[in-house]
């Protein structure tokens, strides 16, 4: 307990830190910082439901929009200017202040969980193809809905959403997403939701409640979508239906695949790649002076890594400075090839960090062979 | 009383029966076979046992308690546990991660490594094999390691899901001695083969399966001297 809270500290100041910094450089590139930070909360949730649990979720975009829409609901919509005061009062006195937003957003968050609640119950009967279009059609009602209901904008939107979002917010809760999900990676639960996509039979009859954790991805999936969401809602400061397209969700498997689904370091790794590039590749426009080139090499680059590396840039492995080591020359393994950057199968053993209680290798036996 | 009890058990699929009035019981440290050709319904037997399949009809006793209506997850605690026909490893996970995930249902972890080692001493080749991918193995070790994880939820009971399928004669042999040595450690199998020759020869007593219901049961040695037995399932 003493040990988390000392972990969620460290994580408030680092994100403190990386707030000041953002703070002093340019704007531009302090926007796509925090969108790189919305971005990894994204693509972080969504592993666990795609990537460890293996249920193909297109949804994660509805669960975006339920979370910015519930926590914009409460900062927005519930606030009336009040011509007495000359300023703007909230029904909950608490929102008024900045950081009374993140009741607002975690409100976002449990809404979003409700809705992984429910849409995690097809996903007992639905397989891969239908559990797809299962979750692209929760995706699409949710925007219908949020279309269809005038009092948070409708199909125009919602704009004037307070700027409460900011580089500490952001990365406070990527922090805590990304060290929750590396704590569940390594418990039971982890190698429950590993052992459903390796094999959900085998995984039933080694006493898996396979029904249960299948929900539970995605609870937990859809939590953190929420979150990202609200975070992003108080960040643009207007939202529309449009916004949480399933292009949205779209983007975040991109990213899942770019970094290798099933990797938490991928999911990351992928996020930032693909908040960075399209920008990047702005300049690819200007100089060329040819608009939309931008997004034909932002293309390409997906085909070319997918050619290349179809398993993600980290396939299902952990960065970790085990991996990192072994990489160093004068450490490697013999026997071990020595093709620089590529992972060798031995490589990937070593990083392999899924179970906290991996039982060691005894001395070896005779062989059994007749 | 007998460790696992089918009475009059009825399984369907949709509106086809596959499974009609089967009776079997398994006594407590015996090795059962049930034999039969494709499609008899030898893996809805075991399914309907591990409550993958509900019987529309029946009952399953186990331990003396009715088991028809209780989930899987329970069954495995109380020890009836399953190798899954087709072997039915996690193909991405290493061997040990794969084992581990056998005592998945246990709280006693103390106790698991000393089942790990019992386990690695069964099956020496997969303690070689310890950090490979489950996928890379062959089919014989991958067949071990099927075993050697339902093993490792420690059960009374376990169910074996044509274990001999598609391997060589070595390996076929290699696998049903150590049936013989699980069973000596304890363990009470129901073995469910279509290599009958050998599944007669390791067990005590027999079930033959045909289109769904019991044709025939006795001693393993009597039903390997049985004429309609030889003709149909040992190719004599
Ligand atoms: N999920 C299912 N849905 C519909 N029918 C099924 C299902 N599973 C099995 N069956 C049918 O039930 C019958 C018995 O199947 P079962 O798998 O129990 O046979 P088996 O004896 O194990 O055969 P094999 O030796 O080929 O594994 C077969 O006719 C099969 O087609
Ligand atoms: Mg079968």
């Amino acid at each position: 307990m003493l040990r988390t809270l000392g972990i969620l500290a460290l994580i408030c100041a680092a994100a403190f830190g990386l707030h000041l910094v953002l703070d002093s450089i340019d704007a531009y590139w302090a926007r796509i910082a925090n969108l790189c930070g919305i971005s990894i909360l994204l693509a972080v949730s969504l592993n666990v439901i795609n990537g460890l649990c293996g249920q193909f979720s297109l949804g994660h975009a509805g669960f975006m929009a339920i979370g910015a829409y519930v926590s914009a609901f409460f900062t927005t919509t519930l606030r009336y200017f009040d011509d007495a005061a000359g300023q703007y009062v909230t029904v909950l006195p608490l929102l008024d202040q900045s950081w009374g937003f993140v009741p607002a957003l975690l409100l976002g968050g449990f809404a979003a969980a409700a809705a992984g609640l429910v849409i995690g119950i097809p996903t007992l009967r639905l397989r891969g193809d239908y559990l797809a279009i299962a979750t692209l059609g929760f995706g699409e009602i949710v925007t219908i809905m949020i279309t269809n209901f005038s009092k948070v904008g409708g199909a125009n939107g919602l704009s004037g959403i307070p700027a409460y979002s900011n580089g500490f917010w952001i990365f406070t809760f990527a922090g805590i997403c990304v060290l929750f999900t590396l704590h569940l990676q390594r418990s039971t639960f982890g190698r429950a939701l590993i052992a459903i996509r390796e094999n959900e039979l085998a995984a039933e009859v080694m006493g898996i409640r396979t029904a249960r954790i299948k929900i539970a991805a995605f609870v937990y999936g859809a939590f953190f979508a929420g979150i990202a969401g609200g975070l992003l809602g108080h960040f643009l400061q207007t939202i529309s239906p449009a916004t949480f397209g399933f292009m949205k969700s779209i983007e975040v498997i991109v990213m899942l695949v770019l970094g290798g689904l099933g990797s938490l370091t991928g999911a990351i790794i992928g996020a930032v790649t693909l908040t960075v590039l399209p920008e990047l590749l702005r300049d690819v426009e200007t100089s060329t002076g040819m608009p939309g080139i931008r997004m034909v090499v932002y293309s390409l680059v997906l085909i070319l890594l997918m050619l290349f590396r179809p398993q993600g840039i980290f396939g299902q492995r952990e960065l970790s400075l085990r991996l990192l080591r072994s990489l160093l020359p004068g450490r490697r393994k013999e026997g071990a090839p020595s093709a620089p950057a590529a992972f060798t199968a031995q490589q990937s053993v070593e990083a392999k960090t899924f179970f906290a209680r991996a039982p060691q290798t005894l001395p070896p036996q005779n062989e059994g062979k007749k | 009383m007998a460790l696992l009890e089918i009475e009059h058990v009825d399984v369907f699929y949709g509106a086809v029966q596959a499974l009609r009035s089967v009776s079997l019981r398994v006594e407590q440290g015996e090795v059962v076979s049930l034999v039969g050709s494709n499609g008899a319904g030898k893996t809805t037997t075991l399914n309907a046992i591990c409550g993958l399949v509900r019987p529309r009809a029946g009952d399953v006793r186990f331990d003396g308690q009715s088991i028809a209506r209780v989930p899987t997850h329970e069954l495995v605690r109380r020890g009836l546990v399953m190798a899954p026909e087709g072997r039915g490893i996690f193909p991405n996970l290493t061997v040990a991660e794969n084992l581990d995930l056998g005592a998945y249902s246990r709280r006693d972890h103390g106790a698991v490594k000393t089942d790990l080692d019992r386990v690695l001493a069964l099956f020496p080749r997969l303690n070689e094999r310890m950090r490979q991918k489950g996928g890379t193995l062959s089919g014989g070790e991958q067949q071990m390691l099927a075993i050697g994880r339902a093993l490792m939820s420690r059960p009374k009971l376990l169910l074996l899901d044509e274990p001999s399928l598609g391997l060589a004669p070595l390996l076929v042999k290699v696998i049903f001695d150590t049936i013989d040595a699980i069973n000596r450690e304890g363990v009470t199998v129901l073995l469910v083969e279509q290599n009958a020759n050998a599944a007669l020869k390791h067990s005590k007593r027999a079930y033959v399966l045909e289109s769904g219901s019991i044709a025939l049961e006795g001693d393993a040695s009597q039903l390997r001297d049985d004429p309609a037995v030889k003709a149909a399932y040992l190719g004599e």
